[in-house]
């Protein structure tokens, strides 16, 4: 119960600042693949708080609340993870919080807005299969759904799950916002010329926004870390790993159509995933 | 004992009572005293089903004989008159539909075989009462109930609206009162000559509902749903044939106390009954086909009755299927059917059509669930049941309403109506969100099916994964439909009346049901378990228990923290690339002024319609085919 809740406050208070500073490092790393220098490590916070102090607009009076359900269930989710508790809990959370995001850019009722929307839920049709078998994996190789059993229980997942591994580094790709699949938003302004489903945000509201997103980056290298966590200092060492892997896969590629995007990640769940699931199911049972 | 003497009269009154208003609103004409009649009936049949629930004993099956002895012979009676009427409205019947009175003539000779033919021995409880068939109860009670309240002002403003088409209004409400009846019959029927006699009284009762407004359309479809059922009828006349032998009474007791492998083909028989009559693949074109009746009738088939009758039997087969090869096709058949409706769904914009698919979608879970058998899926499957009856009713009234004040089914037409309609709005999307948003209603079944699933059989797991995916799509897309405020709308007419007070409760149950579930389970579904399987079942730990009430109560706490915004934020247009022209509007090429316009994304060249029902039916058929044969 004490671990739980430490975990809870660590995550609430530290979070941000790590995934604020992964995203520091993501653009100077960018930037230096692109032959730029690129801003300070520190530059989203100052971004962050520049936002905060703006003067914000909104369509309608609806669109804030969902902005602030979508950070509410982002913390909320990442709270079951870091307190160790069910996985699939942790993931229906999350869906949650990302049908409020698309259901705030639908209440705007404007035109860039809405397509950000849709490909929003788009995006979270090709990844949903793929990472509910990864929970499922890890409970057939785990003998649990909980984060705490299968962090310490010392088996080592990645060995088990290697094709839901690599699958759920296809769909991590979507879920941090990355080219070749960041359909509803992305990181670089030469990717698109109006970003989609933050459209109508502005000020305080699309704070918010930026701040969900680390903290929802952070609670995904959390998933990359429970592959590795039969040794902790391995898994960190993965989960970076990961993310650098996904800043140059991102500068490398051109975004991909939605039904590439689909085909792509359903193939990887069924390939991938479904086939290292039997195995595992056939041998370790 | 006391009380379940009174369990027992709560039986038999539900299964009489409603043929009381059936037949006084057989002979009514009056608008007033129809309603007056409906309201009382419906009330008077909820009351009962809910005491009826509260006084059975907790975890207890009463077994319930029935001493008169013109109960069998009314039943052989009355079935032969079923058959019978149903010859004679195979008249209308064109040629390609020649095989459906045949099909209906040799499940009477073969019942009447099963009858008068053999010997078999007297059965001395025909009726019984557990957990699960309350709980059924309760759901055919009160969401029956509102249902029936909700038709009559429905039916005034569809007979408004269609001056053409006869009014046959008092044979309407004579057939919704007999379908609750017989519904009643289904869950309550031990003895399998009753349970077939109810079952094909639902069978009729959805034949002449589904043909209500006498267009070419209609009928054809109401023969479909009368073909496809009847062959569902043959299969369960035939599984009576084998079930009852000289020396064991034909009951339904038979999935449970026969020897393991004699009941499986008769109870792989019956699954085949409940897999018509639950509109799974290949059966489900009744079902979409049942669209084209008036709104309260869809209403009832897809909550409380007809296509639960078909999976409530499916459950009870549990017992005989669990294990065995007929059991995992059965499955098989449910997952293919949860996962192929789910993707249809996605390409449809017409509301009835999308409910038609998720029903059929929720429904293969349900039948998925029952295949393997374990108790923590009989105890979602339970749920599926419960959690479906109540959102699916709030969402076929919604659309009904809807479609009375916007004039349309269509989802694209519904933008906007949080401004315009708010109350109607607000039906639909509690509706929506408690059929597949976490913490609400349907996901929590789900959440204990993938656990379940995971153990025993990985292949139903990975098309849950599969299907939640699209099923999460369509949902959403329609709820950004309902909530997007074009700007300049204006509040408009909203609901009255009976339709109000019939949505209204039903938006209570529906978010009753998904915040007390708990008690849901603990008073009919884990008690049921535990009869049926000796063992009590702790799905829902107090942990997770406490993370699903902390994120429905973020839910409710935070629409009211962001309306305390100390002040009101500044008001800008979307944004339309600087060409705004005012509210919703922009100069386009050659300074035209255009309105926005937006629309949903359906995918119908990403999930090709045809080619999905193509595929899965030919699959659930070689499955189907594959089940009997094994058995």
């Amino acid at each position: 119960m004490k671990t739980a809740l430490l975990g809870v406050v660590l995550w609430l208070i530290a979070a941000p600042l790590v995934g604020g500073l992964l995203a520091g490092a993501d653009r100077i790393l960018s930037a230096r693949l692109q032959g730029r220098v690129g801003p300070p490590l520190l530059q989203p916070f100052y971004d962050a708080l520049k936002l905060w102090d703006k003067r914000g607009g909104v369509v309608n009076r609806f669109q804030n609340f969902y902005m602030v359900a979508f950070f509410a269930f982002v913390l909320a989710s990442g709270a079951i993870f870091f307190a160790g508790g069910d996985l699939l809990l942790v993931i229906f959370a999350l869906t949650l919080a990302g049908v409020m995001l698309a259901l705030g850019a639908w209440s705007t009722h404007s035109p860039y807005s809405h397509v950000g929307a849709e490909r929003e839920i788009l995006q979270m049709m090709a990844y949903e299969p793929m990472l509910l078998l990864a929970a499922v994996g890890m409970y057939l190789a785990g003998r649990s759904f909980h984060v705490n059993a299968l962090a310490s229980s010392g088996i080592p997942l990645v060995l088990q799950l290697p094709g839901v591994f690599l699958g759920f580094l296809l769909i991590l790709t979507i879920k941090l916002r990355k080219s070749p699949f960041d359909l509803s938003a992305s990181h670089h302004a030469h990717q698109e010329l109006v970003r989609g489903i933050t459209t109508e945000y502005s000020g305080r509201s699309l704070a918010l926004f930026e701040i969900a997103h680390w903290y929802e980056n952070v609670l995904l290298l959390g998933f990359v870390w429970l592959f590795f966590a039969f040794n902790p200092a391995l898994g960190v060492a993965a989960a970076l790993a990961v993310y650098f892997l996904e800043v140059v896969v991102d500068n490398a590629y051109a975004r991909l159509t939605w039904k590439v995007t689909v085909r792509a990640a359903w193939i990887a769940a069924a390939i991938l995933g479904a086939t290292n699931l039997a195995v595992v199911k056939l041998l370790l049972r | 004992m006391e009380t379940p003497l009174k369990a027992q009269h709560l039986v038999i009154f539900l299964l009489l009572f409603p043929l009381g208003p059936a037949l006084l609103l057989a002979a009514v004409r009056g608008a007033g005293f129809r309603r007056l009649l409906v309201g009382a009936g419906a009330a008077a049949t909820a009351a009962a089903s809910v005491a009826l629930a509260a006084v059975l004993p907790s975890g207890e099956t009463l077994w319930i004989a029935f001493a008169s002895p013109f109960a069998d012979q009314a039943v052989i009676v009355g079935e032969i008159v079923v058959t019978l009427f149903l010859l004679a409205a195979c008249r209308r019947i064109r040629r390609r539909e020649a095989w459906i009175p045949v099909v209906i003539a040799a499940q009477g000779l073969l019942l009447g075989w099963a009858e008068f033919g053999r010997d078999l021995p007297p059965v001395a409880t025909p009726l019984y009462v557990d957990p699960f068939s309350a709980l059924m109860a309760a759901i055919i009670g009160i969401v029956g109930g509102l249902i029936a309240l909700y038709s009559p002002g429905y039916m005034a403003d569809h007979h408004r609206r269609h001056p053409e088409e006869k009014d046959r209004r008092r044979g309407f409400f004579f057939l919704i009162f007999l379908f609750l009846s017989a519904m009643f019959g289904v869950v309550f029927a031990n003895h399998l000559l009753w349970l077939y006699f109810f079952w094909e009284i639902t069978t009729l009762c959805s034949f002449l509902m589904i043909g209500y407004t006498g267009t070419e359309e209609a009928t054809r479809n109401a023969f479909r749903a009368l073909g496809m059922n009847a062959l569902g009828g043959l299969a369960f006349a035939l599984a009576i044939v084998l079930a009852g032998t000289s020396s064991s009474a034909p009951t339904l007791e038979f999935a449970r106390v026969a020897a393991p492998g004699a009941a499986l083909l008769p109870a792989a028989l019956l699954a085949f009954a409940g897999l018509t009559k639950s509109a799974q693949l290949p059966f489900s074109s009744w079902l979409l086909g049942a669209m084209v009746a008036p709104t309260p009738v869809s209403a009832l088939l897809h909550s409380s009755t007809m296509v639960k009758a078909g999976v409530f039997v499916v459950v009870k087969l549990a017992p005989a299927l669990h294990g065995t090869r007929t059991g995992f096709l059965l499955a098989l058949v449910g997952g293919t059917t949860f996962l192929a409706a789910a993707l249809l769904a996605v390409t449809q914009s017409h509301a009835k059509r999308v409910l038609a698919w998720s029903t059929v979608s929720n429904l293969g879970l349900i039948v998925a669930c029952a295949g393997v058998g374990t108790p923590e899926t009989l105890w979602a499957a339970a749920m599926l049941i419960l959690f479906h009856a109540v959102a699916k009713a709030l969402l076929f009234l919604g659309v009904g309403a809807i479609e009375h004040r916007v004039g349309s089914r269509d989802i694209e037409d519904m933008g906007g109506l949080i401004a315009t309609r708010p109350r109607l709005a607000i039906a639909m999307i509690v509706g929506i969100l408690g059929m597949f948003l976490a913490p609400f209603g349907m996901l929590i079944s789900k959440w204990a099916c993938l656990k379940a699933l995971a153990d025993h059989n990985l292949l139903l797991a990975v098309l849950l994964a599969f299907g939640s995916g699209p099923t999460l799509f369509f949902w959403t897309k329609w709820l950004g439909k309902l909530i997007s405020v074009p700007s300049g709308a204006r509040a408009s007419d909203d609901v009255v009346g009976d339709e109000r007070l019939a949505l209204s409760v039903l938006v209570l149950l529906t978010a009753g049901a998904c915040g007390l579930f708990p008690l849901a389970a603990a008073w009919f579904v884990d008690p049921w378990i535990l009869g049926l399987f000796g063992a009590p079942l702790a799905l829902l730990t107090r942990s997770n228990l406490l993370i699903m009430a902390a994120m429905l109560g973020m839910l409710v706490i935070l629409p009211a923290i962001s309306f305390l915004q100390p002040r009101e934020p500044r008001r800008v247009p979307p944004y339309l690339a600087g060409a705004n022209a005012g509210g919703d509007a922009f100069t386009g090429a050659l300074g035209a002024t255009h309105a926005v316009s937006l629309r949903n994304y359906y995918l119908a060249d990403f999930f090709e319609e045809n080619a999905i029902v193509r595929t899965a039916t030919g699959l659930a058929l070689l499955l189907t085919v594959g089940m009997l044969a094994l058995a």
